[in-house]
């Protein structure tokens, strides 16, 4: 006798996307995020003027019609440099955070995986790094190494590849147990294929969710270095530059740095907003899929 | 249904398990040892179901996880279609898992659920490379499906999107995808929805006919148990302690054990429960940790004598048949 | 002499996402003092709900009774204010949960915990209550109660734990216990021995129970009178011994023949229930039974069947007679 009773059920269209844009708070740090993105992608046709040419009539002038913004202590049209700042400030961003989780993933899988002796290495690691000063950190290193977009990349993710690491071992010691883990190793899959197949997209959740608030903390990183001189250097137009600028002729001209410093607070909440989105999202419980009955 | 030679596909002989016990958080205390399966002996004929019965804690997850390799022996040898596996090299033990498949109890667990139901069926196909052509892959996931009593336009469904019983079908078409000789079914049924056990149950009788597996079937539930096995061992912390055909071990249960969880299990007929002998037993299972001397069972048992208190009882037949007890009084 | 309780048209639902959950939906029952109810039917049938609702313990949002009424001892429960009710609850009526190992508080010593509700109801002086603790426990038979009376929670075993909700749930002398899957969670031994003691105390005290679990045996060892659910209905309704020699509603009849027995032919193949429990959320039109139902006519997919006798206090909510 067969069996085929078992019928298709209704699927469930409680998609992910569809939580997010429910979400008010998620749906505002995606509007904020994917201005910022446009606003790097196309700044050579959304910026007034050129970022660098100083027009040495107007300097250090309040908003005007040329000047939407006004302009800088060397003449530049201050709202071209802000867009283009997104630029430098999205790219050292979004690269220091992917570069941090991809090491701190790796390393929290091998640890939380392997256990034992690889364990106990790179946890006293991140335990090593979790007590150093960022911020001093930060400055020490990108003094040794040269200041630069490269070397500010680098800087940041060696410095914050711990809390990836810490966050995916202790999703990877909760996953590991789970029972398809343990029907994987009844198939007989090798060790490799269950970390990636069956651990590693199973624990990838709080990842993501973390990645999109990181990313607003290195704008944040990013901008400090910058403004105390370490970062990314002139000409280049960054936020934190201009902050630090404009900060000297506060008095004259307030939106020389009122404008970049709400823009790094705008990029850094967007990022915020929509981490909060994201958890609430790929958190299933928290999506009604779980019955209460 | 299932055929009874003298072939015996697994064998174990006195296989046990210690997982070490550690005390104190900061000192480590004395090691003592936890025998969670103490000294079993037993085999399985090819096509026969044997039943594993026990209440929780009783060693019988930890026996299916020993025959599987997913947990190593202490003591004693299992033998495998005549060779030994105790303690098998990578090479064979991947062998061995193209032969012997397992199915889960929970079957919301252990499913992962990034992956669709036809990935999951495939698996074990991937990892012992017998796809074959992308076609004929798909084919024998459809057909495999199919078997299995799912819908196969349902491969590219995630696990969330199934019911119990459809995640089960997926669990039980994952583990025969590899034409594996033996199953191990631990407690397949025990989460699923009363109505639905039995349309699980019926469809591991069926593939057991066709394909002519042999199981292991590991459960707590005693009416399930003597439904679908052929003989049946009653496990009580760690030990067996009585092996035999189904319609001896029903109708005449000889370990005190036995009888008490008989009389336990209620028959949904207030009639005939009425008539039923009672065989109550006090008392709460002991801990593993410290277990009690001699016969494991004599603190809850209302035959004990004298010599239960001293020496553990061994594993005897009785009678002329294959009828085996652990009991001084027997 | 009026009953005990009497549930008119009691209807829970749940407002979710994904639409309204008819978690229970108009059931009407009555039950006489000291007499054992068998509330039976699988996860997710409204059981569980239909018996949180009686204490107006449904969580809301998203769950909310929305119609019917409770009589317990000639009051509607469901018109009490807070104060009426927490002086039943625990009091008048005791509940007892499934899970032994959460429903005690891992904080508090065993004996703080089984004193409380006479401390709060009855106004007891500790020491009182304490003795009075001590004597429940003797009464579920917990050895040495005097000394395990200190102990916490994790010391206890799960059968333990569950004796000693049962104490709890006595201390008070209630007139009612409910007892949601009592034993579901233990082990077979310890299960019989657990409703045994149940059984054997509400009959000592006349105290009125209700069962709720999945299990058609215990139901047969253990209730006067049965009541079956089928997505958030009552399906059946019959005395125990009548329900089982003549069940009479299809989703009865099925559930007996695919559920395997120890007293069975050892040949017999099982016949299960085709499909699977219906969405709550999105109940076909008609009975909720009939896509599964071997006996379903036109009539049954168009108009839901009320529950109607069929014979002397068996009533079953079907337009078919199964013979």
């Amino acid at each position: 006798m067969r069996d085929n009773t078992a019928r298709p059920l209704k699927r469930k269209h409680e998609g992910r996307v569809s939580t997010i844009l429910k979400h008010k708070i998620a749906f505002a740090g995606l509007v904020i995020i994917i201005a910022m993105l446009c606003m790097a992608v196309f700044a050579p046709y959304l910026a007034p003027h050129d970022p660098n040419d100083q027009d040495l009539y107007h300097v250090l002038e309040g908003p005007s019609r040329k000047h939407l913004l006004g302009t800088d202590d060397v003449g530049r049209d201050l709202l071209s440099r802000v867009i283009y700042g997104a630029r430098i400030s999205l790219f050292i961003g979004i690269v220091s955070t992917f570069l941090s989780a991809l090491l701190g993933s790796a390393f929290g899988l091998i640890s939380g995986y392997k256990g034992g002796l690889s364990d106990m290495v790179i946890m006293r690691i991140t335990d090593t790094f979790m007590c150093m000063p960022v911020m001093v950190m930060l400055l020490v290193i990108v003094a040794v190494m040269g200041p630069g977009v490269q070397n500010i990349i680098i800087a940041i993710s060696i410095l914050t590849w711990t809390t990836f690491a810490r966050l995916m071992r202790g999703q990877v010691l909760y996953v590991r147990e789970l029972p398809f883990v343990e029907a994987a190793h009844a198939a007989g899959a090798s060790e490799l294929r269950i970390m990636l197949k069956d651990i590693l997209p199973n624990a990838m959740a709080p990842i993501i969710v973390a990645v999109s608030i990181t990313l607003g903390r290195h704008i944040m990183l990013e901008s400090i270095a910058t403004f105390l001189g370490l970062g990314v250097q002139p000409p280049i137009p960054t936020w934190g530059k201009a902050l630090r600028v404009g900060y000297s002729y506060l008095e004259i001209v307030p939106l020389f740095s009122i404008a970049p410093g709400l823009m790094i607070t705008l990029a850094v909440l967007g990022f915020n907003f929509f981490g909060d989105g994201l958890r609430d999202a790929l958190d299933p419980r928290l999506r009604g899929e779980g019955k209460t009955l | 249904m299932s055929n009874k030679g003298e072939n015996i596909l697994i064998e174990l002989d006195g296989v046990s398990k210690f997982f070490p016990v550690r005390r104190g958080l900061i000192l480590k205390g004395k090691r003592r040892k936890l025998k969670a399966v103490d000294n079993v002996t037993f085999h399985i004929r090819k096509g026969e179901t044997l039943g594993l019965v026990g209440e929780s804690g009783c060693g019988k997850t930890t026996m299916g996880r020993l025959i599987m390799h997913l947990e190593e022996v202490t003591q004693g040898r299992i033998r495998f279609g005549g060779k030994d596996i105790t303690h098998p090299t990578k090479a064979q033990n991947r062998g061995l898992k193209k032969e012997m498949q397992m199915i889960f109890q929970d079957p919301f667990g252990s499913l992962n659920p990034r992956m669709t139901a036809g990935d999951i069926i495939g698996q074990p196909l991937r990892i012992h490379r017998m796809t074959g052509s992308r076609s004929e892959y798909r084919e024998r996931v459809e057909h495999l499906m199919e078997s299995v009593g799912l819908h196969p336009a349902m491969s590219d469904r995630y696990p969330h999107e199934f019911s119990g019983g459809q995640r089960q079908r997926i669990g039980i078409a994952r583990a025969i995808s590899v034409d594996p000789r033996f199953i191990v079914c631990d407690e397949p049924v025990s989460a699923l929805d009363v109505s639905i056990q039995a349309q699980i149950i019926n469809l591991l009788e069926q593939l057991q006919q066709e394909l002519g597996l042999t199981y292991l079937f590991i459960a707590h539930d005693l009416a399930v148990v003597r439904h679908i096995s052929d003989r049946i061992a009653v496990m009580y912390l760690g030990g067996i302690v009585e092996v035999a055909s189904r319609s001896d071990l029903y109708s005449h249960p000889k370990h005190p054990y036995t009888r008490a969880l008989l009389s336990a299990v209620p028959i949904p007929d207030p009639e005939a429960e009425v008539k039923r002998e009672s065989f109550e037993i006090k008392g709460e299972v002991p801990s593993l940790e410290n277990p009690p001397r001699g016969c494991k069972f004599h603190p809850r048992c209302p035959r004990a004598i004298p010599v239960c208190h001293k020496e553990a009882p061994l594993l005897r037949r009785q009678g002329g048949g294959d009828h085996w007890v652990a009991c001084h009084n027997a | 002499m009026a009953p005990l309780l009497s549930v008119n048209n009691l209807s829970t639902h749940f407002f979710t996402g994904n639409g309204v959950v008819k978690a229970v939906d108009q059931i009407s029952y009555e039950l006489n003092a000291g007499e054992t109810l068998g509330i039976v039917g699988e996860s997710g049938c409204g059981k569980s709900v239909s018996a949180l609702s009686l204490l107006r313990l449904i969580p809301n949002p998203p769950g909310k009774i929305v119609g019917g009424e409770i009589l317990f001892e000639g009051r509607d429960l469901l018109k009490a204010n807070k104060k009426e009710l927490s002086h039943i609850r625990g009091n008048r009526i005791a509940m007892i949960f499934q899970e032994p190992m959460t429903s005690l508080n891992p904080v508090h010593r065993i004996g703080c915990q089984v004193r409380e509700p006479l401390m709060v109801h009855q106004k007891m002086k500790k020491h009182r209550a304490t003795a009075e603790a001590i004597g429940a426990l003797k009464k579920v038979q917990i050895p040495d109660s005097e000394s395990r009376i200190d102990d916490f929670p994790h010391q206890f075993s799960g059968g333990m734990r569950q004796r000693a909700m049962i104490a709890m749930g006595l201390t008070c002398a209630p007139k009612l216990i409910i007892a949601d899957e009592p034993t579901t969670a233990l082990d077979v031994t310890i299960q019989a021995q657990l409703l045994s003691l149940m059984k054997q105390l509400t009959r000592e005290t006349g105290t009125a129970l209700i069962i709720i679990t999945h299990n058609l045996g215990i139901i047969a060892r253990y209730a006067d009178r049965v009541n079956v659910m089928y997505a958030g209905r009552i399906v059946e309704k019959a005395a125990a011994t009548d329900l089982y020699r003549h069940p009479k509603h299809p989703y009865t009849i099925g559930l007996m023949a695919s559920v395997p027995q120890l007293d069975q032919d050892i040949k017999s193949r099982l016949t299960p229930i085709e499909g699977q429990p219906p969405d709550l959320a999105d109940l076909p039109s008609g009975c909720a039974f009939a896509p599964r139902c071997r006996f379903a006519v036109e009539k049954c997919r168009m108009e839901a069947p009320r529950l109607r006798p069929v014979s002397g206090g068996h009533e079953i909510a079907c337009w078919v007679d199964v013979e």
